[in-house]
């Protein structure tokens, strides 16, 4: 196995890195991939909460790093799945406890054991970032549809291109197509437009997300959720499938369809 | 006046006025350089000025006082010519040697002014600045910034911040496929963008009685 180190940013705190890490995480290890997630925002670690697996951290990445623990040893394995592991931050340190090289070697060491190794990157643009950068062989920036996540997304993917990294993906979250049909959020077109960046996955504003967060259930888990079928979706284009994209547009179900008919037919 | 070097001496070719003005114009010249015109021929093209003996030879006088020989007298008028040719004088130049001229080429290559040129999308945080025009092949996206002392010249959106002529030159100008910038200036002169702002269309923003204006192509045309 040689893993693909696949960086998750977006410059702006809150657009749903943590939660596309591990969804992604989650949904690569159900198509029985080996993942490890690694979350790099140290001081203000969150990843472990959000996949469950909080209360099983012994060790942590900066133990990894400094040699006080064997690697396999921060490596928590998922109970749903176990392909699938986590390597949390250390919550007492920041971020400058490691530096770039110390990821890049970190990573080696997991590469011929994994297919996927996800790194979960702070916000901002310091050093954070700059670690976990250093690795990657691709870059998944997410953004929201509106105009200062896009901003530092354009940013984001200007630093990326002046280290010369990527490729470098665009995951367009939170989308509510009512409020983009009102004219009152960015459309997905617009945010394209902007970026020039090829597009990975457009996931919808979904309640249940928030909920499975609290519940530290990542939403692929709920099949009945929209969010966690995007999430799926990206999760196959990763591993080079090519996949239809949703429907965004809930009135073209097939109940709006019928009316269509109607409508058509009177 | 003017004073040339020829083959028989120097031509003075003296203004278009009347006699006694030129007249007095050009002793005055002579005597002020007088080592310089000491013991040359000249020949003078005095124009349509008709000229009888007596002035003719006046001058001659002059001339010789000051150590200058008239040796001929250039004239549109015949009774001029005819005068002069009376005292001696030369009233033809001899026609240079009969080659065939050489008819250097117009010049039709124009040099123009230097510019740097960026192909790529400028985004957030990025920054470009030049002493000279600069033009780019690609998106300038919110949150970038271009600075010129020249123009600028965007194939793309121009979303960001744009300062042309920023050294004073209030001449330079800003085009953009898509002019859209979130602050534009030239020179000492700000705009932002109405908000209103209508479907992207080429446009060229430049200082028109002391306000930036944004123009399209069309309406600028002849201008430039």
């Amino acid at each position: 196995m040689n893993a693909r180190v696949v960086t998750i940013t977006s410059g702006k705190g809150g657009v749903g890195k943590t939660t596309t890490t591990a969804n992604l995480g989650m949904a690569l290890a159900s198509l029985d991939k080996h993942v490890v997630c690694i979350d790099t925002d140290i001081g203000l670690r969150n990843l472990d909460v959000v996949m469950g697996l909080e209360n099983r951290i012994v060790y942590d990445l900066v133990d990894a790093i400094e040699g006080r623990c064997r690697l396999t040893q921060a490596m928590i394995r998922d109970r749903r799945y176990s392909n699938l592991y986590l390597i949390p931050a250390a919550q007492t340190r920041d971020k400058s406890a490691i530096s770039p090289s110390d990821l890049v070697r970190l990573c080696n060491e997991l590469r011929k054991e994994m297919d996927y190794i996800l790194i979960d990157c702070p916000a901002g643009i310091e050093r954070g970032f700059r670690n976990a950068l250093a690795p990657s062989d691709e870059v998944l920036v997410v953004t929201n549809p509106e105009v200062s996540s896009v901003r530092d997304a354009d940013r984001i993917i200007g630093l990326v291109e002046a280290e010369e990294k990527g490729p470098v993906k665009l995951i367009i979250n939170r989308i509510n197509n009512g409020m983009v049909k009102r004219g009152d959020m960015l459309s997905p077109s617009d945010v394209i437009e902007l970026l020039a960046i090829p597009l990975i996955g457009i996931v919808p504003e979904d309640e249940s997300v928030l909920v499975s967060t609290n519940h530290g259930q990542p939403v692929v888990l709920n099949e009945k959720s929209k969010a966690g079928l995007a999430f799926n979706n990206i999760a196959k284009r990763m591993m080079g499938e090519e996949v239809p994209w949703i429907e965004l547009d809930d009135k073209s179900g097939w109940l709006a369809r019928l009316g269509k008919l109607f409508a058509g037919g009177g | 006046m003017e004073i040339k070097g020829i083959k028989e001496g120097i031509l003075i070719t003296l203004e278009n006025q009347d006699w006694e003005q030129a007249r007095n114009a050009l002793i005055r010249k002579i005597t002020e350089k007088q080592p310089f015109f000491q013991g040359a021929c000249l020949v003078l093209d005095v124009g349509s000025n008709v000229l009888q003996y007596k002035e003719l030879s006046d001058m001659r006088e002059h001339l010789k006082n000051q150590g200058v020989m008239l040796s001929g007298v250039l004239s549109k008028s015949l009774v001029t010519q005819k005068t002069a040719r009376g005292m001696g004088l030369i009233t033809k130049l001899e026609k240079p040697s009969i080659k065939p001229e050489k008819l250097s080429p117009l010049d039709t290559v124009l040099t123009g002014e230097s510019a740097i040129f960026i192909q790529r999308t400028i985004r957030s945080g990025f920054k470009v600045v030049h002493k000279g025009h600069v033009i780019i092949l690609g998106d300038v996206n919110p949150g970038a910034e271009i600075v010129a002392s020249g123009s600028v010249i965007i194939w793309g959106h121009m979303r960001g911040t744009v300062h042309a002529g920023a050294d004073g030159d209030e001449s330079a100008n800003v085009c953009a496929l898509d002019l859209s910038p979130t602050q534009l200036r030239i020179a000492s002169i700000i705009a932002t963008t109405p908000k209103d702002h209508a479907l992207p269309k080429p446009e060229i923003a430049s200082i028109v009685e002391g306000q930036i204006i944004a123009q399209t192509w069309k309406n600028i045309q002849g201008d430039l």
